[in-house]
């Protein structure tokens, strides 16, 4: 449908985005900014927006107090491992339900995602006493497993709509051919739902490495991610703002980076079927 | 080898039985074509027989074996679909290959055949490229390429050239028959046009709701239709079926001529009439006419040359020896 667009109209809708992006992006802005500051410039009345010296020495400190690299590399094998072992789990799971549906399919999916509207902290003391009994506080594995299952309905519902989309007429064809239903899965439907798996696998991440409630209650010294690395500066007196943000830059940074790179597939990824 | 036996097998979705119980022989190397409107249940038996659906009741036999609860991978048929259902992130190559790979064939053998295939159906200079670089026709062959390389027990085909445009369809039709011809390999063809069915069929399965309504060859249903379905569906442009008191002289519920069983004079005849559209193809002129003895105008077929004005009186006769008869069930009366 071809609509006439005026310049006025274009100006308009512009500024606005330009408006909210920006909204959206000043805590991030701020949160920079002040790692840059000293202590005392941080919490400056009136707020140091150019004006002051600007200094790395935060950052020194915090590399120096608390080893970053491990706390990265545990936000990359728990982001990773939950997203990928999801993916393992979610693809089978969502063939089914796209291909194969009963007549219980859509409650079953609505089901799932219901479980997103609980409130994690309902269910912390019976995980919290799973993860005593098996051992796994403060493990790696445990927190994979616990994020696997907290992202997993959005992963299935994810793969689900990109699945739909599929023609079922190649899935057959490829049972036609003699492809068993591992083959079917494996070398038509996988290859041919890359882009959604992409967009899933990278949203997925960027909500795994975001992931703050669970990381912080099931971890301490070994297993933390980044998250652990951020709450370790903050302190409830509110001091140390400057600290806190240059920690917090420093996890953010590999994730924004992530994102920025691939913005092209998440915004696909995210409004994949409701745009053709 | 591909003879296919069809005993009692019924088809329900839920409460709904789309094919109540269906006996069905066709023979090794035959071509049969089920014919029938659309939602007769045509695609739903050639799905059955490919086992992409599961039969309700009764028994598919391939090849003298129960294939009933036989998974599709393992019936040993080939498909080809109306979308054509290539994989669109694989080349030609390796779409025609996928059966072969799929069957555990080595490297070598896979080549040799698809370049066989490929030679055959003009696809060699295509290999490399993507389903989504071809154009309809060249994709529909492609299709046939993946279907032929395995040398399956038959061939089934689902409407495979209704997506095409009509000049490259005539084109294609050859081509599937010539195929038949040289492979002499069991196939199975669903389509709504009965043009196709009579082109290409050994042997014309007519479909309605889901129950055969005949079963013969094209000169037989043209000739002898059972019912007056078949008779209204076999044949272009359609039988004129005519009721009423002109039906009774003859002894019968329904009577049919078909429109090349019809003379025109503008002087004589049986039935007057006044001649209504009239459609010239250049080999031959359709004629509408309007007559007492129907409601509905009566078609005739005339020589190319012929030409009416619209509202010219004419006289009909048709030819007593193509007259057929029909009871009040709308069977055919010997």
């Amino acid at each position: 449908m071809a609509r006439a667009v005026t310049t006025r109209r274009k100006v308009i809708t512009t500024a606005a985005a330009w408006a909210v992006g920006l909204l959206i992006f000043f805590p991030i802005y701020w949160t920079i900014l002040t790692s840059f500051k000293t202590e005392a410039q941080a919490i400056n009345d009136p707020p140091l927006f150019f004006n002051f010296d600007w200094t790395l020495e935060n950052y020194t400190l915090v590399q120096q107090r608390s080893d970053y690299m491990r706390f990265l590399w545990n936000s990359v094998i728990i982001a990773g491992g939950s997203t990928l072992l999801g993916i393992i789990v979610a693809v089978p799971a969502a063939w089914s339900m796209a291909f194969v549906p009963s007549k219980r399919t859509k409650d079953i999916l609505l089901w799932m995602l219901s479980t997103k509207m609980l409130p994690a902290v309902g269910v912390l003391y019976p995980i919290s006493l799973l993860f005593v009994q098996f051992n796994l506080l403060d493990t790696r594995f445990g927190l994979i497993i616990v994020l696997m299952l907290i992202n997993l309905p959005i992963i299935v519902w994810m793969l689900y709509t990109y699945f739909k989309e599929i023609p079922v007429d190649i899935l057959e064809a490829a049972r036609m051919d003699g492809a068993g239903l591992k083959e079917e899965i494996l070398y038509v439907l996988t290859p041919m739902a890359v882009p959604g798996i992409a967009s899933t696998i990278l949203l997925n991440f960027i909500l795994a490495w975001n992931e703050a409630f669970w990381t912080l209650n099931l971890t301490a010294a070994n297993a933390g991610p980044l998250t652990a690395f951020i709450a370790s500066y903050s302190s409830p007196e509110g001091l140390f703002f400057a600290k806190l943000s240059a920690a917090s830059t420093m996890a953010i940074a590999p994730i924004l980076i992530l994102g920025w790179f691939s913005q092209k597939q998440l915004v696909r990824g995210l409004t994949f079927g409701a745009v053709k | 080898m591909g003879r296919i036996v069809l005993d009692k097998v019924k088809k329900s979705f839920g409460e709904v039985t789309v094919i109540p119980p269906l006996d069905l022989e066709i023979n090794d190397g035959e071509f049969v074509v089920f014919v029938g409107p659309s939602g007769c249940g045509k695609s739903t038996l050639l799905r059955l027989i490919a086992g992409l659906e599961d039969v309700s009741d009764g028994v598919i036999q391939i090849d003298g074996k129960d294939a009933t609860d036989v998974p599709p991978a393992k019936r040993g048929l080939a498909m080809v679909f109306q979308s054509y259902a290539l994989y669109p992130h694989m080349t030609v190559r390796k779409n025609i290959a996928f059966p072969l790979r799929m069957a555990g064939l080595d490297q070598a053998e896979q080549n040799k055949r698809v370049e066989q295939a490929a030679a055959v159906l003009n696809l060699t200079d295509y290999l490399e490229r993507r389903p989504g670089q071809l154009s309809g026709g060249q994709r529909q062959r492609v299709a046939i390429g993946r279907a032929i390389v395995r040398e399956p027990a038959a061939f089934l085909f689902d409407e495979p050239l209704s997506n095409l445009d009509a000049a490259l369809r005539v084109g294609m039709r050859l081509e599937i028959s010539e195929l038949h011809k040289r492979l002499k390999t069991t196939m199975i063809y669903v389509t709504h046009d009965q043009v196709e069915a009579m082109t290409m069929a050994d042997k014309i399965v007519v479909l309605q709701a889901g129950v055969i309504e005949q079963v013969g060859s094209p000169l037989e249903l043209y000739s002898r239709p059972r019912n007056t379905f078949v008779a209204g569906f076999i044949g272009s442009p359609k039988m004129n079926l005519i009721g009423g008191a002109e039906a009774q002289k003859h002894n019968a519920q329904t009577i049919g001529i078909r429109p090349e069983h019809i003379e025109i004079s503008t002087t004589e005849g049986m039935w007057k009439g006044t001649v209504g559209v009239s459609e010239h193809l250049g080999s031959d002129t359709f004629f509408h006419v309007q007559t007492p003895i129907s409601e509905e105008p009566l078609t005739v077929r005339a020589t190319g040359e012929m030409s009416l004005g619209y509202g010219a009186d004419v006289y009909l006769t048709p030819r007593p020896e193509f007259l057929h008869r029909f009871d009040a069930q709308g069977l055919r009366i010997e």
